[in-house]
């Protein structure tokens, strides 16, 4: 490598490594169709509910399916061949990912910290408009962080109960350790919701409040300039990067 | 890296950047909204396209068929079904179904109901009902695991496949079951191992009572190891084979193996 390449390399060093956004595309496709032909199997019978029981208790809509527009799949057995294909696709991503987070040290950036509950205290005060100026972070805010951390572990579940309830003989005592295959099957639909849940504030705030974080996530490129932190974002505001002149040079270092 | 292709990556982030930045859409941020919603929209609606595409059928339906090969190195005969402690017998409220219009009934005044076990065997065999509840029977409360997604318990009396494969003397060539039933032609083809699961039963009596009409009288396949749809009802051979040969609701679109 010529030393004027290896210059260009180091001004542009990635936001996210390329297996990081690589995953992350494929993960977001994947668990979209995995979530469309989930609850397409799941207006099979959209209850929980053994048969001859009376209506599950944690479960207050028993009998009411998914509206059809959220579904994937032509019919039962179609949606739930989809299902059974784009499992492997999720679990070799997830399986890339961390494995990767973990070798090449970005776990670093998600792992918590003792103060992260006083700076996402901080990220929603400044939300709510009680607070002027964005905190202060490392690669993410205090709220994005934990988020990123748990999803893998929400997705573990998600795994585990879906195996548990895919093979409730074969692998029965996993199905058992879960409370059952009414249980197993509760536990699968309630971690994806939360896994939803996750995803569709993350669409969101990217929307609302960082739409320059999607070119970090398909080229790698990212500017400071342009960060959050930088404008002052909060949702629908602060999209406009704030003119150069007025941009303090950072003065305390970053938290990391 | 060569220098070329650092270059080019570089010349495709400016590009992105660019986009990023042009007053036309990050500077708006109403019309980012949009155009932010809408591609997201247009991705969802063109995934929508792919569970109709031919190409992608054939992908899943390739998949399936090596799922079987995790699913039944997956299956031991020593993992059995236990029914969660607590549950209750579904009794009268497990759901009855067959694909014929109206329920199927055995017509004893012209034909007298009797079970063929055939095919790759060493002694054929046809037994009535009395010489099927005269072999040496199980009586198990298990599970009953629908594709639809629910479960119900019965307690169902039967005599073993295993025990009919070694009464009949099923050949080693014998790789695949086929049970076929008077519901319209309705039949399904099993994987042998999974036939010889010792929770495989032909079964005469549910719950202690011997079977009605709706729950597939005269006999009927149960297994816990398969989704409901593989349990031939209104059963009237058993014929081992050396190839499978589908079923009914496998030849429908779902899953050949069906186990669970």
């Amino acid at each position: 490598m010529t030393e004027a390449a290896r210059d260009v390399a180091a001004a542009h060093a990635p936001r996210h490594h390329w297996i990081v956004r690589l995953t992350h595309w494929v993960n977001a496709v994947a668990f979209t169709i995995m979530v469309g032909s989930g609850l397409r199997i799941f207006n099979a019978y959209p209850a929980f509910a053994r048969k001859g029981e009376g209506p599950f208790a944690l479960w207050p809509w028993e009998g009411t399916p998914a509206p059809a527009w959220l579904t994937f799949g032509t019919f039962l057995g179609n949606a739930r061949m989809w299902h059974f294909a784009m499992m492997w696709v999720l679990v070799a991503m997830g399986l890339l990912y961390t494995a990767f987070i973990y070798l090449h040290g970005e776990w670093r950036d998600l792992v918590p910290r003792r103060g992260d509950p006083r700076d996402a205290w901080e990220m929603l005060k400044f939300y709510a408009h009680a607070r002027k100026e964005h905190p202060r972070h490392g690669k993410h805010n205090a709220l994005q962080k934990t988020t990123y951390f748990l999803m893998p572990f929400v997705g573990a579940v998600i795994v585990l109960t879906g195996v548990a309830i895919w093979k409730p003989v074969s692998l029965g005592w996993l199905t058992s350790l879960l409370g059952g295959y009414v249980w197993a099957r509760w536990w699968h639909f309630s971690a994806m919701l939360v896994l939803v849940a996750m995803s569709v504030v993350h669409v969101f705030m990217v929307i609302t409040v960082d739409p320059y974080s999607i070119r970090s996530m398909i080229t790698g490129g990212y500017s400071e300039r342009l960060s959050p932190e930088a404008r002052n974002a909060r949702p629908f505001s602060g999209l406009l990067p704030k003119r150069k002149a007025r941009v303090k040079a950072p003065t305390t270092p970053v938290d990391q | 890296m060569k220098r070329e292709t650092l270059l080019a990556r570089h010349a495709v982030d400016r590009a992105v950047h660019a986009l990023e930045t042009s007053q036309d859409v990050a500077f708006d941020r109403r019309r980012f909204f949009r155009v932010g919603t809408g591609s997201l929209a247009a991705a969802l609606l063109s995934a929508c396209g792919l569970a109709g595409s031919d190409r992608a059928e054939r992908v899943i339906a390739n998949v399936s068929r090596k799922n079987e090969s995790v699913e039944r190195w997956l299956l031991r005969h020593t993992s059995m079904n236990h029914v969660t402690p607590g549950s209750v017998t579904a009794g009268k409220r497990f759901p009855t179904y067959f694909i014929s219009d109206i329920v199927p009934v055995w017509d004893a005044n012209v034909e007298k109901w009797e079970l063929e076990v055939g095919g790759l065997v060493q002694r054929p065999m046809r037994l009535d009902l009395t010489a099927l509840a005269g072999l040496p029977r199980t009586r198990q409360r298990v599970d009953h695991f629908c594709v639809e997604g629910w479960n119900a318990v019965a307690e169902f009396t039967g005599v073993r496949v295993s025990e009919l494969a070694r009464l009949a003397g099923a050949r080693p060539e014998a790789q695949f079951v086929d049970f076929r039933s008077f519901d319209d032609g309705y039949h399904e083809s099993w994987d042998m191992e999974s036939a010889m699961h010792p929770q495989t039963l032909v079964v005469f009596a549910k719950d202690g009572e011997a079977l009605t009409p709706p729950y597939g009288a005269p006999a009927r396949v149960h297994s816990p190891v398969k989704l409901g749809y593989k349990n031939t009802k209104y059963l009237t051979k058993v014929v081992f084979m050396a190839e499978r040969n589908g079923g009914y609701w496998t030849d429908n679109g779902y899953e050949w193996y069906g186990g669970t």
